[in-house]
């Protein structure tokens, strides 16, 4: 027994000896002859510089260069480097003053001597050809290259969004972020960070106490290079796009048009806008502030962030939900007299003929005949039935992407909403309300909220005859084959297809029919829109001015939704632009005809002695 | 307690071991400092720095000490398989309580203080091994005494393993040098060793891991039912010879030989003879283990084979995610050769305290933590690295002594235990700094940055002392 384990300590100890004396052989030789390694102050020193990758480029539909790079160069000095240098030279070359040296070079000592910090953002090349002549004679300074967004556009700004330096929240969050990198902040660049950023790489230099590069340390063997993004196109039509800008131009409000068949975005703008180069670049940080105080508030993204109530274009979805319920069908008809009055209770219409059928009651929009409608759908089965009715209809309503995110591939969007019974339970008392009390629901005036987005997404819905693909805008990805599967699965609603073809023909009437339709204006020669106008109440002015459309009739090409706010009837502002938009995209250009309607609209100035956008 | 009995303690305390332990603990500390100094907070005492809570995790560290030794030795050895249901009780509570740091789901939170548990759980494994060993009924080649060995490994392994720490989780294999003076066989702790190496090169090359287990498992199955068995024996030494030597060039001279093609090549080649033992000596059933093992794998490099050439880089990422497996974002070795600039460039006698360049730059990372090396490679030099290894060594080999001293066999299975984790952390830790070893997150213990790792470190070896303390006497 006492033999079989006398040689085992022996052995576990020789083990032990050997592993850490192959250790210390391997350290002899990375320490003592692997010369290469070695540096000191006076000799060689060893600088590490970060190879930023270009963000990835974004093209449009018709591969249009939306957003490039630039190159602009930043000053980075090593405060423990740093010797007497010429300061006035310095400045003369950088453009800057002795005040800011003084100020950077207490900064950047007071982080850290050892480390490159940043002494100034984002000079030219100009500038950098000119100080790189003279480094040799500014020791610690050196410049690294950096990228920043151009917007060859000028516009878009809300679309594309920007890129800043990533802030110490998320760079807690992500380690994969370091302190001065750039990150898209908003819109697309944001949206698409994770592409567009690709990776950082690092390049190593032998520099001597001259400051001069000596040459890549061990042949570059440690290098790693940056990896650019990558590109994306996306489904915008940049055309399109440009042209919609130009419409709104001193207006406020919002233009969303979206690809019925595929749910592809091929515009969308927010007014009052800004030329997105604004925050790329030195002057970012008090741009941005000029822009957080414009009371126009340019920043705010009104197509996917304005929520407002849908107004009348809403009459759209009660007719589709009043026939899957069986309380409408496309004879049922009832008469107005200005308005719908049951007792004390009075919700007025405007003068039309009567009395009107279910396609008349969308091309005139008679309020009275979906007061009729709204209260039948709730109703229909007694008074028992009313919650589950009402229940029913707020599900049929959000099956059309209302009243909730509908998760695009773009930040920020908000929900719009769709009111449920504990809402009403909450205002008017638990189950101590009626179908009277909501009757503004019928013609999108009561506590629905929507945004231009939703509208977009509504009209798709109506002109795929009941189903619709999440909005977005990417189209293709570099190098991949696919977008994600949930922007072409389609979406269905809880309506039967078969009764959309008569509320489509009632919005055909609207545009194309005879007197008393409501959106004659934006009718255009063998295009065959379909529309319908709303008018969203505003308790703190003049009202907003909605307008939806789709055409062709068969087969659509494309769906839009126009808001413009302080602007009246639907009919006077919102519809003119909607159809602008729609015969551009179909046509390519605007008809001589209707020259005159495009005219006035880009010469409108809606926004009357407010402090105008950028 | 009484007086005589402290100061009996105090007296036959190994202070040798106490001094290597000081000295080392000490270095550590000012190498924390060196390695996240900044120039705001000079002082090595400032609290708000990693340097400054090292001090205070130390001062802790001097109070848990005293606590042990005056603890007496019995209640190890009575609490020790309590102490093991405890902390598998907090490793099965931190998966669902504990927070979530660097993807791994090990820590518990109580009051701004981490801790975690994995760390601990190496004490009390191997206190309920020392115990259940140390039975004088039982022999360690029973199956029955192998396999509840093996299982009470395995236990707390496996929950590590569920926590996502791999590097924490693959320590407990060192626990063979331990079970090897216990009674396994040599050719076992051979085996046991090739198969360290074997699984840690599986982290970085993925497809060996099937591979090495099934060879392993067949070997052993071949070696139980084989009547010739020193012809296994043989041949499995052989067998691992070749690849520990390739793997060895591989390693020590960075070659870039395609490992996966040798170690195919080797058991491929191996097949003849093995057709020859099967029919000449043995009969079929050899035959069929190694055939059942080789078309196992082939298919597990089919399956690798198909994942690298035929799967679209999305579903390589959904794979990736539910396999557990990160990438490392900047670049396979990219670490690593951070780490080899500083350490070489820190030259004979190195650059002097506080002097790096390399280390402050934030270019290797885990300064502090697992690559504290680093900051003692390159402002000590090849002096100050050499010695700390040696200061290693002469711990490891006094563990040696002390454990051989031991009247008890559970102060002995004990100490071999100590010496088993403590000598897999230096080599895997050290390893991976110079280049040899691949990137396990395993701290080296007394000098890397964090409350818990020292701690449990400390109580590991100094539980030892103090029943070396007692050494004149049974404790069970
Ligand atoms: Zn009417």
């Amino acid at each position: 027994m006492k033999d079989e384990y006398s040689n085992k300590p022996v052995i576990i100890g020789a083990i032990a000896v050997a592993v850490l004396f192959i250790y210390i052989v391997r350290l002899f030789i990375l320490q003592m002859f692997e010369t290469q390694y070695h540096e000191s102050a006076t000799s060689n020193v060893l600088r590490l510089m970060v190879q930023y990758p270009n963000r990835g480029l974004i093209y449009d539909r018709n591969n249009n260069l939306l957003v490039h790079n630039e190159a602009v160069y930043d000053v980075i000095v090593i405060p423990r480097q740093v010797k007497e240098f010429d300061t006035a030279e310095f400045c003369k070359i950088l453009g800057i003053d002795k005040d800011y040296v003084q100020k950077q070079l207490i900064a950047t000592r007071r982080y850290s001597r050892l480390k490159p910090s940043i002494f100034l953002k984002q000079i030219s090349s100009y500038e950098n050809a000119l100080f790189v002549e003279k480094n040799y004679k500014f020791p610690g300074f050196y410049t690294q290259t950096r990228a920043i967004r151009k917007y060859p556009e000028h516009n878009s700004a809300h679309l594309l969004g920007y890129v800043g330096e990533v802030s110490d929240q998320i760079i807690k969050q992500d380690t994969s972020y370091k302190s001065g990198d750039y990150i898209g902040i908003n819109g697309l660049e944001r949206a698409y960070e994770h592409l567009l950023r690709g990776q950082k790489g690092v390049e190593i230099f032998l520099v001597d106490v001259h400051n001069r590069i000596k040459g890549r340390f061990k042949e570059g063997k440690y290098d790693k290079p940056a990896i650019p993004g990558l590109d994306i196109q996306i489904s915008i039509d940049a055309n399109l796009q440009n042209y919609g800008e130009q419409l709104m131009r001193n207006k406020l409000g919002a233009i969303i048009a979206v690809e019925p068949s595929s749910g592809e975005i091929l515009c969308m703008v927010s007014a009052p806008s800004f030329d997105p180069n604004l925050l790329s670049g030195r002057e970012r940080t008090s741009n941005y502030r000029m822009l957080e105080l414009d009371s126009l508030k340019p920043l705010f993204n009104r197509a996917l962030q304005a929520q407002y109530p849908p107004g009348s274009t809403f009459k759209l979805i009660n007719a589709l939900v009043g026939q899957q319920v069986n309380v409408l069908n496309p004879n049922t008809t009832y008469s107005c007299f200005g308005g719908y009055t049951v007792g004390r209770f009075h919700l007025g219409c405007h003068s039309h003929p009567s009395p009107l059928r279910l396609i008349e009651s969308i091309a005139m929009s008679c309020n009275t005949y979906y007061c009729h409608v709204y209260r039948n759908i709730l109703d229909h089965q007694g008074q028992i039935n009313f919650r589950k009715n009402f229940m029913a209809w707020a599900s049929m309503v959000k099956s059309f992407g209302l009243g909730d995110k509908l998760g695009l591939d773009f930040p920020f969007e908000l929900p719009g909403f769709i009111p449920d019974t504990s809402f009403y339970d909450r205002r008017f008392g638990n189950k101590r309300w009626v179908s009277l009390n909501i009757i503004s629901n019928s013609i999108g005036q009561g506590e629905i909220l929507t945004t231009p987005l939703q509208m977009a997404n509504m009209a798709c819905a109506i002109a795929n005859r009941g189903y619709y693909y999440i909005p977005h805008f990417i189209k293709k990805i570099e190098n991949q084959d696919h977008i994600p599967e949930k922007y072409t699965t389609p979406i269905h609603t809880k309506i039967d297809p078969k009764y959309f073809p008569i509320v489509i023909e009632g919005m055909f009437q609207a545009v194309n029919g005879g007197a008393g339709s409501t959106a004659r204006v934006a009718r255009v020669d063998g295009l065959d829109i379909c529309g319908k106008t709303g008018t969203a109440q505003n308790p703190h002015g003049k009202d907003h001015s909605i307008f939806i459309a789709f055409a062709p009739k068969d087969n659509p090409k494309i769906a839009v939704a126009v808001y413009v706010e302080n602007a009246g009837f639907g009919a006077t502002w919102s519809a003119p632009i909607a159809s602008l938009i729609i015969e551009r995209y179909l046509k390519g250009e605007i008809s001589p005809s209707r020259k005159y309607l495009e005219d006035r609209i880009l010469q409108a100035n809606l926004i009357d002695g407010k402090a105008s956008g950028i | 307690m009484e007086k005589r009995q402290v100061s009996n303690i105090l007296e036959s305390l190994d202070w040798i071991t106490v001094g290597l332990y000081l000295l080392l603990v000490l270095m550590g500390w000012l190498n924390v400092y060196a390695a996240v100094y900044n120039e705001d907070y000079h002082s090595i005492f400032d609290i708000s720095q990693r340097y400054g809570k090292q001090m205070l995790w130390i001062l802790a560290a001097v109070l848990l000490i005293i606590i042990i030794l005056l603890i007496d030795v019995k209640i190890y050895v009575f609490f020790s398989y309590f102490i093991y249901g405890f902390v598998i009780l907090l490793l099965l509570l931190v998966l669902t309580l504990g927070v979530e740091v660097n993807a791994s789901k090990s820590w518990f939170e109580i009051a701004g203080i981490r801790i975690q548990p994995a760390e601990f759980s190496k004490v009390a494994t191997i206190l309920a091994l020392a115990n259940y060993l140390s039975d004088p009924n039982r022999r360690l080649l029973q199956l029955k005494t192998l396999l509840t060995t093996l299982i009470i490994i395995a236990i707390p392994m496996g929950l590590i393993l569920l926590q996502n720490d791999t590097g924490t989780a693959i320590v407990f294999v060192s626990l063979i040098f331990m079970l090897y003076r216990e009674g396994l066989p040599g050719w076992i702790l051979f085996l046991g060793f090739m198969a360290i190496v074997v699984s840690v090169l599986a982290l970085t090359k993925p497809f060996i891991v099937p591979m090495a287990v099934i060879v392993i498992i067949a070997l052993i199955y071949a070696y139980s039912i084989s009547k010739q068995k020193d012809d296994v024996k043989h041949f499995s030494l052989g067998f691992f010879t070749i690849i520990g030597i390739f793997v060895g060039i591989k390693y020590l001279f960075s070659l870039s030989i395609l490992l996966e093609w040798i170690v195919m090549g080797v058991i491929l080649a191996s097949l003849p003879l093995l057709v020859y033992y099967a029919f000449l000596k043995r009969g079929a059933k050899m035959l069929i283990i190694w055939v059942i093992s080789i078309s196992f794998i082939l298919f597990s490099y089919s399956i690798d084979y198909f994942y690298d050439n035929f799967l679209q880089p999305h579903q390589k990422d959904r794979i990736d995610h539910v396999l557990g497996i990160n990438f490392d974002p900047q670049g396979a070795g990219y670490n690593v050769h951070q780490s080899k600039i500083a350490i070489g460039s820190g030259g004979f006698w190195g650059k002097g305290f506080l002097q790096g360049t390399q280390t402050k730059f934030d270019f290797v990372p885990e300064q502090s933590t697992d690559f504290i090396f680093c900051t003692i490679g390159e402002e000590w030099g090849f002096v100050g690295s050499t010695t700390v290894i040696m200061l290693f060594l002469a711990l490891l080999i006094r563990i040696i002594i002390l454990a051989e001293r031991q009247r008890s066999h559970f102060s002995r299975i004990y100490g071999y235990g100590v010496f088993s984790i403590l000598f897999f952390h230096v080599a895997i830790n050290i390893g991976m700094t110079i280049g040899i070893t691949p990137v396990i997150g395993i701290p080296l213990p007394f000098f890397s940055y964090g409350g818990s790792s020292l701690w449990a470190f400390t109580i590991l070896l100094f539980i030892f002392l103090r029943l070396d303390a007692n050494r004149r006497f049974l404790v069970k």
